[in-house]
């Protein structure tokens, strides 16, 4: 099992999930430069958060262009893991890998804090490790946190469960309209994660991991990481026991 | 070229704000008539700004030994030795004028100044802080006779500070984890932003700005040189302000934090080749300072050709290039015949990396353009032999008359409620929360901050190459600068240090922002002298040698200076990061004890006019700062630090702004729920006053909290270190409760105080005026 970070020129959080990944979770993890096209014997990928090309022109419009997104791309049509935190959800959105764009927080400031989300599904190689309806306490840190998408698009995202995870209080209820205490960027249906429709591909804004450590203020970030550990082992013992199962093309 | 057609004459040499007798010795160093380039490059390197002209002789009786200190001052930042084969780097450096002019940028520019100080020296950035000081934001007794449109403009000015800082520190991916907000009358026309950076590196991985090697490859890396900045150092920052001076805004630079990141990693990922010899940044006075001052400390000359520099516009003359302070630049020096390694790494982050010049043997800052001379300079001469001024001190006559203006305050009658006076002191813009403003920056990236902002009394890094960790906190009190230069800055440090400690960290080294007025006036070179008399005996007894920093003068608006305001940076190290105390309140029935490290209960009727609470409740600033007792200070640092590592204490608050009342609702507010049921009159003098007691700024004091079990342990380190410790209350779920003398002087729901403390900034700050 092998995890790649993808590093774009002005990621900066590329560190800390390799950190959380290699220390923490302990499973073998490379650096991706963006001009690598080349992601054999990668079995997850981590798009992480930072303000790749600066954010210029808008945030991951410029970094959907980097040579290593068309191999994201293969990669997750083939059924890989990805998961992009922050600036990787927005690249994630960028290049059309989930559906649906990032607007700037409702009152325009960048926020960092630690926030509450509700696991609305359970049911993804991201989330199989937690509880349906496990709040999760993790920190937020951005300008444009905010998503939107169009009616047709959300009742399909709804219809589908897509939506991964959801912004709530500390005690689980839903944020309400203009609820900033829960919803802080104003998301529309105070979506904070999503997923693709074949469960494979997730995007978040808060940053799981910086929330992997008991002395940073949360560990609930790992059962995020857990759970893709859990997907992968299981994927790796099926293929074990059918050898003919395909494997993940680079 | 244009320039040559300009003939430099004294008045030329006076509009470049050279004296006649600067202008005289500029002559006697060349043998002859500097050209306008020549006069252009003297003007910036013997600017107030980059040669400390009036500051210099002064700053030597700044203690700078210490056995944690590798470089003092004199680089681009400090090290000091951190144990395990690491060091850390700090600086903190003021971009006062630039945040005026133009607040958003300005502050930008300035965090993206101090991290390149860091980077230069081979350590990667892992903390900034902001020392910030505005006007007045709200109209109220504290806030002079600011006008409505001046109210206004320091919002704006705030917010574009804020802003900024985070604009630059966020993209860039460093966490800003902490500083102080204060606001003050004197601040409305000459806001204070003070940033502070701290790195880490290995020890045998340190680069310095000294150029070796005779022949040895000059190579220019970074962004493009545009016209940007240009003069800043000289007439930004080294000159007064006038009605004029917003249209100083195109001296102002730009910043592209994304540009400097990636020079932070082609940088770091340049030094690991081994190919690089010295690497200075472009900061003030960019290109001029970078190259005259590396082939100074090398003691040799350097060639560059400006026809090679990367340029943004077009027709640049050597006057501009060499004047420019476009941002996000590096000057280095190669191994010659290994620069191919250093291009490679720059072109792998699409930067710029070009060979303008060489080492040369002559000592001399040689400046080519298209194949013609345009500045020949001794470097050394530039750099080191500029003016040095002994300039006339004087005691202000008001200074006098302000210190023995103990202005009778008005005190309450015995017992009176003082809750509403409290609820005023929380809502008050220095003392409201400042998560507002907090949260506009990312304080957690690089996953290292495990005291963040506002949480404890200084920020917490934990490294993790380590199981050790660093604390860091800036402080300084303009007010009590104001009322005497000496006590004030002493207090900095002290303030400084001891909140530090109160997260378990041994203070070890010290950085210091110098923040004042016109030096050419004797009573502010009385302040300037008086302050670092008091900050040279500070750091000596606490043991916190100044391992660099800043000097920022003429911080004046028509003919009004500021307070004098002096902003130390505290370094502490912990040896073991699980050990680091934060301010919060832990469980409920846990003790709540008074540390004093002075004689308990000793107070100072008389420093009452100096305080928060006579500021903002009376509108009164008189009298002096409370007396200091630095012995005190040392045997709490001491027992602080001890206390932590027996993991004997769940939490650990000073006592400052807003007295002990401010403290213990402080530890409340940042608590998970908690409250407090204090009595204070066990830690008073007899007969003082309610408000004293509660609101009183003496120094040396800490409130801790601790389970009822850990009592005695904590006696007998007290005890040991000679601190008195005085239990005066217990954690609750109730009200929040002070009594004094038999009567509850303070009381209400926790939930009202927080809400009080908690909205105040953001309703002030987005309130239109």
């Amino acid at each position: 099992m092998k995890f790649g970070v993808v590093v774009f020129p002005g990621s900066n959080c590329d560190d800390d999930a390799y950190h959380a990944i290699a220390s923490v979770i302990k499973q073998p993890v490379e650096f991706i430069w963006h001009q690598s096209e080349q992601l054999a014997g990668f079995d997850a990928i981590l798009l992480p958060g930072g303000f790749a090309f600066g954010d210029y022109l808008r945030t991951g419009a410029i970094a959907r262009f980097s040579p290593v997104m068309k191999a994201v791309s293969r990669f997750a049509r083939s059924g890989g893991l990805v998961l992009g935190v922050c600036n990787g959800f927005q690249i994630l959105l960028e290049a059309g890998l989930l559906p649906g764009a990032m607007l700037r927080n409702q009152r325009l400031r960048f926020l960092c804090r630690q926030v509450h989300v509700r696991v609305e599904n359970a049911e993804t190689p991201f989330t199989c490790a937690a509880r349906p309806g496990q709040i999760l306490k993790m920190p937020i840190a951005h300008m444009e946190g905010n998503y939107f998408c169009d009616a047709a698009t959300l009742a399909e995202l709804e219809r589908n469960r897509q939506i991964v995870f959801r912004y709530v209080h500390a005690d689980g209820r839903a944020a309400g309209v203009d609820d900033f205490e829960a919803n802080p960027n104003g998301a529309l249906a105070a979506i904070a994660g999503l997923c693709n429709r074949e469960r494979n591909v997730v995007g978040l804004m808060p940053h799981p991991e910086r929330a992997v450590e008991a002395a940073l203020g949360s560990t609930d970030g790992l059962v995020i990481f857990r759970s893709m550990v859990e997907s992968l082992t299981r994927a790796e013992s099926k293929a074990k026991a059918a050898p003919a199962v395909e494997r993940v093309p680079a | 070229m244009i320039e040559t057609e300009i003939k430099v004459t004294p008045q030329v040499a006076a509009e470049h704000g050279l004296t006649p007798d600067e202008y005289a010795r500029i002559q006697k160093i060349l043998g002859r008539d500097p050209n306008i380039t020549e006069l252009g490059i003297f003007s910036v390197m013997w600017s107030e700004h980059c040669s400390y002209k009036s500051s210099r002789v002064h700053l030597k009786k700044l203690p700078t030994r210490g056995p944690h200190v590798v470089q003092g001052p004199g680089e681009n930042a400090g090290v000091v030795d951190i144990g395990d084969g690491l060091v850390a780097v700090f600086k903190i450096e003021s971009h006062n004028h630039p945040s005026f002019v133009e607040p958003f940028q300005g502050a930008a520019t300035g965090v993206g100044g101090i991290l390149r100080d860091i980077f230069t020296m081979g350590a990667r950035p892992i903390a900034v802080l902001d020392s910030l000081r505005f006007g007045p934001i709200e109209p109220g007794p504290a806030a002079g006779n600011a006008t409505d449109e001046e109210i206004a403009r320091n919002r704006r000015i705030l917010d574009g500070v804020i802003r900024g800082i985070g604009f630059y520190g966020n993209c860039f991916g460093v966490p800003t984890v902490g500083g102080e907000v204060i606001f003050e009358p004197c601040y409305s026309n000459n806001p204070l932003v003070n940033a502070l950076a701290l790195g880490i590196a290995r020890r045998e991985e340190l680069f310095f700005a000294k150029a070796s090697g005779v022949g040895n490859p000059v190579i220019y890396v970074g962004a493009k040189t545009g016209r940007d900045g240009i003069h800043g150092a000289s007439l930004l920052a080294s000159a007064e302000f006038s009605e004029e001076s917003q249209q100083k805004r195109p001296n102002v630079q730009v910043g592209d934090p994304f540009m400097e990141k990636l020079l932070l990693e082609a940088c770091l990922e340049a030094m690991r080749t081994g190919a690089v010899v010295a690497i200075q940044d472009m900061g003030a006075a960019g290109l001029t300072s970078s190259s005259s001052e590396m082939a100074s400390r090398g003691g040799l000359g350097i060639e560059i050709d400006l026809a090679r520099v990367p340029q943004r516009e077009t027709n640049m003359t050597a006057y501009d290039i060499m004047l420019s302070e476009s941002q996000e630049r590096m000057l280095l020096v190669a191994e010659r015949g290994r620069e191919g390694e250093v291009f490679d790494v720059f072109h792998k982050w699409g930067l710029d990396a070009v060979e303008v010049g060489r080492v040369t043997d002559d000592g001399k800052l040689r400046v080519l353009i298209h194949g013609r001379v345009a500045a020949e300079i001794p470097a050394h001469a530039l750099a080191e032999e500029g003016p040095r001024y002994e300039r006339p001190i004087a005691a202000p006559a008001a200074a006098a008359a302000a210190a023995a203006d103990a202005r009778p305050l008005k005190f309450a009658p015995e017992g009176a409620d003082l809750t509403g006076n409290f609820r005023r002191l929380l809502a008050s813009p220095d003392i409201a929360s400042k998560e507002w403003i907090t949260e506009q920056y990312d304080s957690m990236v690089r996953t290292n901050t495990r005291v963040g902002p506002g949480a404890g009394d200084a920020a917490v890094l934990r490294l993790k190459e380590t199981k050790r960790a660093l604390a860091i906190k800036t402080d300084g009190n303009g007010r009590w600068g104001q009322l005497a230069p000496r006590l004030g800055a002493m207090h900095a440090v002290a303030e400084a240090a001891r909140n530090v400690a109160c997260t378990g960290a041994r203070p070890i080294a010290a950085t210091n922002c110098l923040n004042f007025g016109n030096p050419e006036k004797p009573e502010v070179m009385w302040q300037f002298t008086e302050a670092i008399e008091g900050i040279a005996e500070a750091c000596r007894v606490l043991d916190t040698p100044i391992t660099g920093g800043n000097v920022s003068f003429y911080n004046e608006t028509l003919g009004k200076p500021i307070y004098p305001t002096p902003i130390l940076g505290v370094l502490g190290l912990l040896e073991d990061a699980e050990c680091a105390v934060d301010s919060a309140f832990k469980s409920e029935g846990d003790a709540i004890v008074l540390l004093d490290g002075g004689s308990a209960g000793a107070t100072n009727t008389g420093a009452f006019g100096s305080s928060q609470y006579a500021k903002e409740i009376q509108g009164v600033v008189a009298g002096a700062p409370p007396a200091i007792d630095l012995g005190a200070e040392k045997r709490l640092i001491e027992c602080l630090v001890k206390l932590a590592s027996a993991k004997a204490i769940a939490s650990a608050h000073d006592v400052s702004d807003g007295g002990l009342a401010v403290t213990l609702a402080e530890s409340c507010f940042h608590s998970n729920g908690f409250s407090a049921d204090v009595d204070a009159s066990a830690a008073a003098a007899r007969g003082e006053a309610a408000e004293i007691a509660l609101f009183g700024e003496r120094g040396a004091r800490v409130v801790v909290s601790l389970p009822g079990a850990s009592l005695a342990r904590l006696e007998a380190i007290a005890t040991e270190c000679g601190v008195h410790a005085t239990r005066i209350g217990t954690v609750s779920r109730g009200e929040f409760r002070i009594q004094y003398n038999g009567a509850a002087v303070v009381r209400g729901p926790m939930d009202l105080f927080r809400r009080t403390w908690t909205g105040s900034l953001e309703k002030a700050v987005e309130a239109t005026a």
